[in-house]
């Protein structure tokens, strides 16, 4: 059990680096997410083509899939995937600015990938909304836009929240896959580097790995339940 | 589009559908562009739409095309076969699983009547102990990562001294996730179902294993079956994680492939479709399970449960997890 104390702070180091993953990719998930269904639920045909295609494309390939393509697609492309370097976050986030690019590229697939998912768990919370609201609305005059506003996206936000949720869940557990991907230092990556090159006992490393996972995704699934059931109360 | 969705607005009229198809012109033209500068031009400069490195891929009369798509087939072969295993291997664990749970949370409530009191209060707490494992378990295996899952059996078996081939690690470590996923979604048809199934059941004298075997589970599996479609995508996708411990499936053989024709972009693109058909048509085969079964709900006037939200959650995985 030795391994846990000795290397304290590469453990902490590794959760601290897949807790920056998971924050960064959380937000760019939610934004493109969020975009996608808007593009969805567009009433001009061409848009939504886009946004149900896009879902179909991403929801439907493996994670790995997507991570290979960023990780050997964008560099025969020539990139760096350098407009990741934003000047202000790159101070907070260390490993946005390196040199190295594979924090950049599995924070680029694991964004693309979670957002459909994103979109989809929009969209239910929309589609959940009674019929009646967004006639009703209609009834009264009010545009696509207002619709949207001021009836249909504040009553869709509650219905898309525990959906959202498991969504942000499986994310996390997902950028697990990020340290097979060059990400040097995450909790997944930091697993290989202890039990393979430097030999500790497997056992102790794998349940401390397994705590770092476990703190950001239990305590999470355990709100929702909880804000499922008081929903479920509410209703 | 669904029903749903257009309910947001109203039909067009004709100064309306005027405006729609202006701007859906303009968007298509808009979106053309944009494919062509960010994705045609990037491709064309970086000579990535020569046929030569397309061409194993889709030309029949280059020299390595057979021998290339033989080597996809096995691979592809090689993932549905992990697949298939786990699957089954994770609904059978699974259902038990589900079994499991359901008959410690009966027991906890059961008061041992009969027997001397001492021995009672061991079985109570013995259940209590029991049920308070399973759930610890439960919960363990469903905050962990896949790939993590399936790195710590392949990493961890041998130290106990269990060697076996790299297709074995891979089951076992897809079969020890799904089928806690599976044993909760079955679980929650089972809780799920009118209180009165049970009660019926036991009123005409089955024992609750019976109660179980012909009336719960049966109706669980067939209100839940649109998440286990679901979750036969979430599985298939994360064979594709087996590329960690170097088992042969269809990314691995793809990075095999890439060793030697150096064509990243247009391997990755080859299985990246091959995928998105398989998922597509299975994702397709559960929303029209999940129709006909609605459908089915209706006419026999039961009251309609909500199986949606189980399977949109269990979608999210894939890859590396789902919840």
């Amino acid at each position: 059990m030795n391994v846990l104390i000795d290397k304290f702070d590469v453990f902490a180091g590794g959760f601290w680096l897949t807790l920056q993953i998971c924050i960064l990719a959380a937000i760019g998930a939610l934004v493109l997410g969020a975009i996608v269904a808007v593009l969805r639920i567009s009433p001009v045909p061409p848009l939504r083509a886009l946004g149900t295609g896009y879902v179909n494309v991403f929801r439907n390939m493996p994670l790995t899939v997507v991570m290979f393509f960023a990780a050997f697609g964008l560099p025969a492309l020539g990139s760096n995937a350098d407009f990741l370097r934003i000047p202000v976050l790159d101070s907070l986030f260390t490993r946005l600015g390196t040199d190295l690019p594979y924090f950049r590229f599995a924070l680029i697939a694991l964004v693309l990938y979670t957002a459909a998912f994103v979109c989809e768990a929009l969209r239910s919370g929309v589609n959940a909304v009674p019929a009646g609201q967004a006639e009703a609305a209609r009834s009264l005059g009010l545009t696509f836009g207002q619709n949207l506003r001021y009836v249909v996206l504040p009553q869709s936000w509650k219905a898309s929240i525990v959906p959202l949720g498991s969504v942000i869940i499986a994310m996390i557990k997902n950028s697990a896959l990020a340290g097979f991907f060059g990400v040097a230092g995450d909790l997944s990556a930091t697993a290989d580097q202890l039990t393979g090159a430097e030999g500790y006992a497997f056992v102790p490393v794998a349940i401390g790995i397994s705590i770092g996972y476990l703190i950001m995704t239990v305590p999470l699934g355990a709100l929702l339940d909880r804000i499922e059931k008081r929903q479920a109360v509410a209703r | 589009m669904s029903q749903q969705t257009s309910v947001l607005y109203d039909v067009p009229g004709p100064r309306q559908r005027r405006i729609t198809l202006i701007s859906s012109i303009v968007a298509g033209v808009v979106l053309l562009v944009g494919a062509y500068f960010l994705i045609y031009r990037p491709l064309d400069e970086n000579g990535q739409l020569s046929m030569e490195l397309w061409g194993p891929l889709i030309d029949p009369s280059n020299e390595n095309f057979s021998q290339v798509w033989e080597r996809i087939g096995l691979g592809f072969k090689n993932t549905l076969l992990a697949a298939a295993l786990a699957i089954v291997a994770s609904l059978a664990v699974g259902t038990l699983l589900a079994v499991l749970r359901i008959q410690l949370k009966s027991l906890i409530r059961r008061r041992f009547t009969g027997v001397a009191t001492p021995v009672a209060y061991l079985l109570r707490g013995l259940s209590r102990v029991l049920s308070a494992v399973t759930r610890v378990c439960v919960e363990v295996f469903r905050g962990l990562p896949v790939v993590l899952t399936i790195f710590f059996v392949a990493r961890g078996f041998p130290e106990f001294g269990l060697y076996f081939d790299n297709f074995w690690y891979l089951v076992i470590g897809l079969t020890i996730y799904n089928s806690v996923v599976i044993g909760e979604i079955l679980r929650s048809g089972m809780e799920g179902l009118p209180g009165g199934q049970a009660e019926a059941a036991a009123a005409i004298g089955l024992s609750p294993a019976q109660t179980t075997r012909m009336i719960l589970l049966p109706q669980a599996f067939r209100v839940m079956l649109p998440a286990l479609i679901s979750q036969l995508v979430v599985v298939l996708k994360d064979t594709s994680l087996g590329f960690i411990i170097s088992y042969e499936e269809t990314l691995n053989i793809g990075k095999q492939l890439i060793g030697v024709l150096s064509n990243p972009i247009q391997v990755y693109v080859v299985i990246a479709v091959l995928f998105i058909v398989v998922n597509y048509s299975l994702s397709k085969l559960a929303q029209y399970v999940q129709r006909r079964l609605a459908r089915g709900r209706k006419t026999a006037g039961t009251p309609a449960q909500n199986p949606p939200a189980a399977a949109l959650i269990s979608q999210a995985g894939g890859g590396g997890g789902g919840n």
